[in-house]
């Protein structure tokens, strides 16, 4: 077992292949965030950092040797251990999930035949998941340890944020799976040679996109950072190498979110169309460039949306996420299933299904238009009749014992002497209920509104 | 019986492992702060998905880790953290004789299962799990089958165990709304109809020393606009007490007089506190 998992590699090669995927990570954050800074400012007409190197592009490994050269402060209140622990379990986490992400094909390195991919097993998918979900931890000791307000906010915050996005991005995962008919990333790859899954199962591919992006808490959806109402979040009290820790794995999990994708929906390192005409070019180191091109071209993406979109309110964020994002997962699952299910047991084209398909979707599409309608008709005939309820005077002996307004409703005071006045005129209202003691306890406040009135 | 020695790596695998488990169960029944006990178990957790993907069965590992720590933990915490951030356990004893009938029962609890482990590990045959697995093509696939065809029945079962006890806990914390939820639209139409305050209320003062939310602004007669702080804050009367010499010179200012020169300004009672400082 331990064998096969690593493809057989001897020791060194392993250790080579760590130390390689440590590099590149490390090499992708730095060129991210002056990626980011760069396409940012040309999205603002700003020119953005160009001094420090060819570009400016050292301008983040100087940014970087500076945060970690910078005083470090830390709380009184904090607990020391588990603020020491946070930012070291969120960025050992971050380096984690690359470990199943498969580069490129198999290649000749030193002479031994291995593919670019430090290790796999049936399933590699779900070891991604089970990381991500460790790493959240990272961010919400962090929260917890600094002992100030502000941190615990965000701490709950961007967990509760990741935890239900994580639920809609495995989602997206169940149709690949069932698909590729397998777990694992390299054979998810392999499935894709004829088409990529981000073509027959788009819906999937647009809300693992979606979950995404909520998943690294980046904008629109970085509510655990969003300045105006909680500082910096989580890390608001670490500063020098923690902070750093903290900003190398969010850069990290772009990085990661964006291979998965790659996997899972844009082929791995599968060479694109034009490019697959060439014979060579899914053999050798060459499919290596595919991969970062392909991701570099989701972390384009992350840019992009921080560049044009305004962050979400909580509750819109929370709603989207747990009653559009997973209703729309599972839907698409069932259709999915159902597809398959009915292409194994039964001899239908795939035009036959197509079709059957359009006609069930016109069907979905008209029923829920008129049940919409027809919901609304119904409701604003409720708000009528409620409307209708409140409007008549509120008589709290109406059920034989005193009840408090509803709101809405106004509770005009009647003397005790009107009440038995009443009573003697042979109303509904019991003797028994007029001397009772709530009438004798009637609030100030309702006769002051009286008197006013 | 098959008897399997242990390679050296699972071995080293199995005894980090089982250590570390250990440990996380101590530190959960030993640490007085209930987030650290939280987070012991979490230890515990991960040690043992290890050591299931350590002995071939990697789905379930991931699962522990995906399920157990990754959801069920971290709601833990999270009440944890909401409910009381600092609170620990008191070591009172509540209840007399609890101790020692918990350990005594713990203890009982302890040989019953290693009783049943060790009987289970000497007396029964083991079929081995390649076999098990070579049937479906996989372990995946074969739990996979297993779930849905022998377990099927008790598969749904515990679905809708947990989906009622989702729904349960959804039902009890409902809060039955009387009045339909006010848009941002209505709010902004309703704003504008009263006309009180069209836009957001002004901010707290913003001094050299003091722009805290429970500092009040001035207006420019240099009274304080209560407004200027959070209603909550009003509700309990935590008003930053204001220099009331710097108030008496905006008020002189604002009606046309002279104000004392620079050295011959009162001091202030409580420095800290105030914002008119001699310019």
């Amino acid at each position: 077992m331990s064998g096969e998992i690593t493809f057989n590699d001897p020791w060194w090669l392993i250790l080579l292949k760590v130390l390689a995927i440590f590099v590149l990570l490390v090499l992708l954050t730095l060129f991210t965030i002056w990626w980011e800074r760069r396409v940012v400012s040309r999205m603002q007409n700003r020119i953005g950092p160009n001094r420090v190197g060819p570009f400016g592009l050292l301008q983040s490994l100087m940014d970087g040797i500076k945060l970690a050269l910078k005083e470090e402060i830390i709380p009184k209140t904090a607990h020391r251990a588990v603020y020491w622990i946070a930012p070291v379990i969120s960025a050992t986490m971050a380096f984690c999930a690359f470990a199943v992400i498969p580069f490129g094909p198999m290649v000749s390195i030193f002479g031994v035949e291995t593919p670019l991919q430090l290790t796999d097993f049936p399933v590699s998918v779900l070891y991604v998941l089970a990381i991500a979900s460790i790493g959240i931890y990272g961010i919400v000791l962090a929260g917890w340890s600094s002992g100030s307000t502000y941190p615990l906010l965000g701490g709950l915050r961007s967990s509760a944020q990741m935890i239900s996005y994580e639920l809609a991005m495995s989602m997206s995962f169940v149709a690949v799976f069932l698909y590729a008919g397998s777990m694992s990333t390299s054979q998810i790859v392999a499935a894709q040679e004829p088409i990529w899954y981000c073509v027959i199962l788009l819906p999937s591919f647009l809300i693992y996109v979606t979950a995404m992006v909520g998943e690294t808490n980046r904008a629109p959806f970085d509510l655990p950072e969003a300045e105006g109402e909680l500082v910096g979040g989580f890390h608001t009290e670490y500063s020098s190498l923690k902070f750093a820790l903290f900003f190398l794995a969010e850069y990290i999990n772009m990085v990661t979110v964006s291979a998965l994708a790659t996997t899972l929906f844009l082929g791995g390192w599968i060479a694109p169309w034009p490019l697959s005409l060439w014979a060579s070019a899914n053999t050798g180191w060459w499919p290596v460039l595919w991969w970062l091109i392909k991701v570099q071209l989701f972390i384009f993406v992350f840019i992009w949306l921080r560049g044009t979109l305004p962050r979400l309110r909580y509750d819109q964020f929370m709603r989207f996420g747990w009653k559009v994002l997973i209703p729309a997962s599972l839907v698409w699952i069932v259709i999915v299933s159902a597809a398959r299910v009915v292409r194994n047991e039964y001899s239908f084209t795939t035009q036959q299904l197509l079709l059957v398909g359009a006609g069930v979707l016109i069907a979905f599409v008209v029923g829920s238009w008129v049940l919409q309608i027809r919901q609304q008709r119904r409701e604003e005939a409720d708000i009528r009749e409620a409307a209708r309820e409140l409007a008549k005077p509120f008589d709290p002996y109406a059920g034989g014992f005193p009840v408090p307004p509803l709101p809405g409703q106004e509770f005009t005071y009647r003397s005790r002497r009107a009440m038995a006045g009443a009573t003697v005129a042979g109303s509904a209202v019991p003797a028994e209920a007029t001397a009772s003691a709530p009438i004798d306890g009637v609030p100030e406040t309702s006769e002051e509104g009286e008197k006013d009135a | 019986m098959s008897e399997v020695e242990p390679s050296t790596g699972e071995a080293a695998v199995f005894w980090v492992c089982a250590i570390l488990s250990v440990t996380g169960a101590l530190g959960l029944i030993l640490s007085r702060r209930a987030v650290h006990s939280a987070l012991w178990v979490a230890l515990t957790m991960i040690s043992l998905a290890v050591l299931y993907i350590a002995n071939a069965a990697p789905f379930l590992g991931m699962v522990q880790i995906i399920v157990y720590t990754g959801a069920v933990m971290m709601l833990f915490l999270f009440v944890l953290m909401v409910v009381g951030v600092d609170s620990s356990d008191s070591l009172v004893e509540t209840l007399r004789g609890q101790r020692i009938a918990a350990i005594l029962l713990g203890v009982g609890v302890g040989i019953l299962l290693i009783a049943g482990v060790s009987t289970s590990l000497t007396g029964v045959m083991s079929v081995g799990l390649d076999a098990a697995n070579a049937e479906h093509g996989g372990n995946v696939e074969g739990l996979a089958w297993l779930l849905f065809s022998d377990y099927v029945l008790a598969f749904e079962v515990v679905a809708a165990l947990l989906i009622t006890a989702a729904v349960g806990a959804l039902v009890l914390a409902h809060r039955e709304r009387w009045t339909p939820r006010k848009s941002q639209r209505e709010l902004s139409e309703e704003r504008v109809r009263t006309g009180t305050h069209v836009t957001p209320l002004p901010n707290p003062g913003v001094y050299a020393r003091h722009n805290a939310v429970d500092t009040p602004g001035l207006l420019p007669d240099g009274t304080l606009s209560e407004i200027t702080v959070p209603a909550p804050l009003r509700a309990r009367g935590d008003l930053r007490p204001i220099n009331t010499a710097a108030v008496e010179e905006t008020a002189a200012l604002a009606a046309g007089n002279d104000v004392l020169a620079p050295s011959e300004y009162p001091v202030a009672d409580d420095p800290g506190t105030s914002p008119g400082e001699p310019r």
